[in-house]
């Protein structure tokens, strides 16, 4: 009823709405997930840059693994972690398309960590989407490379130790050390300010396949309200105070 | 009737509308937190997957800054901001 | 004007890739197989056909990179031996799942583990019965003759592209490494990006003007999706079976005997039956070039005819499972063959031949 007389809402006022590039499937990611907004956002960018039609999707095995469900773009579903073996199978033979790998920490740092770091070593003219949650999400909260010491999960239930379990992996300063990467960046889509820098970010690494800059890396520190077995506004304050000491936020290479 | 009054009183105060997709909507929340305004809530009720939507419990306090939008993951959220 | 040279059969493979118009080759280097890519590169295609070739991080790598290319409806290969083919199962069984045409060639060595660079044909099991998880078949071609490795890449491409299923050379060290002389087949041009979008609608090139979106998976969650998926898979699979089993029968017609072996081990098999027919066994011999789909129909025909059936392999016993399910009982099946990297003589196989059938 209330929106019936508000006169606010008419066509012609519309400043924010879903990406025409966003299928109407509804996304099932848990409420709150980072992933929605990360995949959203990719999806704003391709709209923004008109390359719907060009750009090829490789989904992940994890949370992510039905991106292609939500992105409205042809899409290989990769198995764990080859995500960046396959990017560089389809980047290599379409040069001319836009090609992105969409990764949790679990694909990228862990079962794909020779993928990731030769795709980036060779330089793959490609974007590397890296969500970074600290844990497996899909498989019911397991460690995860990026695990915080002393953060619990089902497989370190009493938290994890670096001398029984190693240490988180700092994979993406990892990757910024290599010649093949030409911006590498960490950011976060957990307050309006950050999701809008993030799209900033995944505009510039686009921007930079287009100009064969070689192998663009977005990681984007994220929550997991139902591993982390918090609400999703809890997990975003936990994030601030725990993640970002550890996985600090900001550019560490722009070439 | 003064009720409808009331409300499109406040209307005229409103600088920004939002329009949630309550079918859609997962109340996870986000949206109000990032709300400046307060404008949003979550409702009492459900909808039918059981969550507690999100709605504009104070239409005449939204700027149209779309921090909502921004923040939702599941797309749900359309922003209106009246002209200047 | 035939086109003659003399050449290795990883050469060969390498020579014929290029000349079938494939579009990309993936590998990682292990012997017996290494002058696959290393040919390729002399060869520098990228510069003439624009065909693509890297050396990837590992066969996981170069097996993912050909799902990508094989994704995007292009012509895509790699090649390995047993251990890589090993590391490759994984891509294997997801490339069958996600229904994608490509080409693998195995240059067989002995197994397990390391095992050796001597050749071998142990690793039977792995390409025929799916040496990866689930329900899936590879089309499986065996060549005998360096002539072979350079048709059966065409071939291979061929019969991929027309199930939309992964096609594989079993081969083997003999094979790979020796020289013979190939004719080698004229230039074919690779496919134009509108071709391929023509031909095979499915594939992901970007969403272009179509209406739906292109989406290469092998996933699926719903139950009795995934059962219909699977079945429409086993259909595939039959309709392989009933046509596409190749073969090749030498001195059948009378024989008494029946001599069963593909690649190295029928080339020495050729010999082993003019040896026992020079001493008076009726010996004759049936090579498998396909090994799925394998040559049941006629071993079952020949098994009523003869008086016992040699399954002969440079293994511990493999392809003799599938000899056996032919004969289905009408007749004795043995097996014999070298392990580790040895390589049968024609005098040792006419011998087990007599050790098994004809000593009282």
């Amino acid at each position: 009823m209330i929106d019936t007389v508000n006169p606010i809402i008419a066509p012609e006022n519309l400043i924010y709405a879903k990406s025409e590039v966003l299928l109407d499937n509804i996304m099932h990611y848990c409420p709150g997930c980072s992933h929605g907004v990360v995949n959203k956002l990719i999806a704003e960018v391709i709209e923004d840059m008109g390359i719907q039609q060009t750009t090829i999707g490789i989904a992940p095995v994890g949370c992510a693994v039905f991106a292609y469900n939500y992105l409205d773009i042809d899409w290989q579903e990769a198995s764990h972690g080859r995500a960046p073996a396959v990017a560089t199978g389809v980047k290599r033979l379409l040069p001319d398309t836009f090609v992105f790998s969409y990764q949790g920490d679990g694909d990228l740092a862990a079962i794909g960590t020779a993928e990731t770091i030769h795709a980036c070593n060779r330089g793959e003219n490609i974007v590397m989407v890296f969500v970074n949650n600290g844990i497996y999400g899909m498989t019911g909260g397991q460690m995860a490379p990026t695990t915080l010491p002393g953060m619990q999960s089902s497989t370190c239930p009493f938290g994890r130790e670096a001398s029984r379990d190693g240490h988180p992996l700092k994979i993406t300063e990892l990757l910024a050390q290599l010649p093949g990467t030409s911006y590498v960046t960490r950011q976060a889509v957990h307050t309006a300010a950050s999701v809008r820098k993030t799209k900033k970010a995944l505009r510039l690494a686009f921007e930079n396949q287009k100009l064969n800059k070689g192998t663009s890396v977005i990681e984007v520190v994220a929550t997991c309200s139902s591993g982390w077995k918090m609400t999703p506004v809890q997990a975003n304050k936990w994030m601030e105070e725990n993640m970002f000491a550890y996985y600090p936020l900001g550019d560490m290479k722009n070439e | 009737m003064r009720n409808i009054d009331k409300i499109v009183n406040d209307m005229a105060k409103a600088r920004g509308a939002v329009v949630v997709d309550s079918v859609i909507c997962k109340g996870c929340g986000l949206c109000v937190e990032a709300c400046p305004t307060n404008t949003l809530q979550l409702a009492a009720e459900v909808n039918d997957k059981g969550y507690n939507y999100s709605y504009m419990a104070a239409p005449e306090l939204c700027i149209g800054c779309a921090n909502c939008g921004a923040v939702c993951p599941d797309s749900c959220i359309a922003v209106y901001r009246a002209k200047a | 004007m035939k086109e003659i040279k003399l050449m290795k059969g990883n050469e060969a493979i390498a020579e014929a890739a290029i000349r079938c118009g494939a579009d990309g080759y993936f590998g990682y280097p292990i012997t017996p197989q290494s002058e696959v890519m290393e040919t390729l590169m002399a060869l520098k295609p990228w510069e003439t056909t624009g065909m693509v070739v890297l050396q990837a991080e590992s066969e996981i790598a170069s097996i993912n990179m050909v799902y990508g290319g094989a994704g995007c409806g292009k012509k895509v290969l790699t090649s390995s031996s047993s251990p890589g083919v090993s590391l490759m199962q994984e891509g294997l069984t997801y490339l069958a799942g996600a229904e994608l045409p490509c080409v693998v060639v195995n240059v067989v060595r002995g197994g397990p583990g390391l095992g050796t660079i001597q050749p071998a044909q142990s690793d039977y099991f792995q390409a025929v019965k799916g040496g990866g998880h689930g329900d899936y078949k590879l089309i499986v071609l065996a060549p005998a003759s360096v002539q072979e490795m350079a048709d059966f890449v065409d071939l291979a491409f061929d019969l991929a592209f027309k199930y939309r299923n992964p096609a594989f050379i079993l081969t083997d060290g003999v094979i790979g490494q020796m020289m013979e002389k190939v004719e080698l087949a004229p230039f074919k041009p690779r496919w134009t990006n509108e071709e391929i979008e023509k031909n095979h609608p499915w594939a992901t090139m970007g969403k272009k003007q179509r209406k739906e979106r292109n989406v290469i998976t092998s996933v699926e969650l719903d139950p009795y999706k995934h059962e219909d998926l699977n079945k429409k898979l086993q259909a595939k699979y039959r309709l392989i079976q009933e046509t596409e089993v190749r073969l090749e029968m030498i001195a059948c017609e009378d024989a008494d005997y029946l001599l069963v072996a593909y690649g190295a081990s029928a080339r020495i098999c050729e010999k082993a039956v003019e040896v026992a027919r020079s001493k008076g066994i009726k010996v004759g011999l049936l090579r498998p070039i396909t090994l799925f789909p394998f040559p049941t129909l006629e071993i079952k025909r020949l098994a009523a005819q003869v008086k016992g059936i040699l399954s002969v392999e440079m293994s511990a016993g493999q392809m003799v499972e599938d000899v056996r399910l032919a004969a289905n009982g009408v007749v004795r099946v043995e097996h014999f063959g070298r392990l580790g990297g040895i390589i049968h003589s024609p005098s040792e196989v006419v011998e087990a031949l007599e050790n098994f059938f004809l000593k009282a």
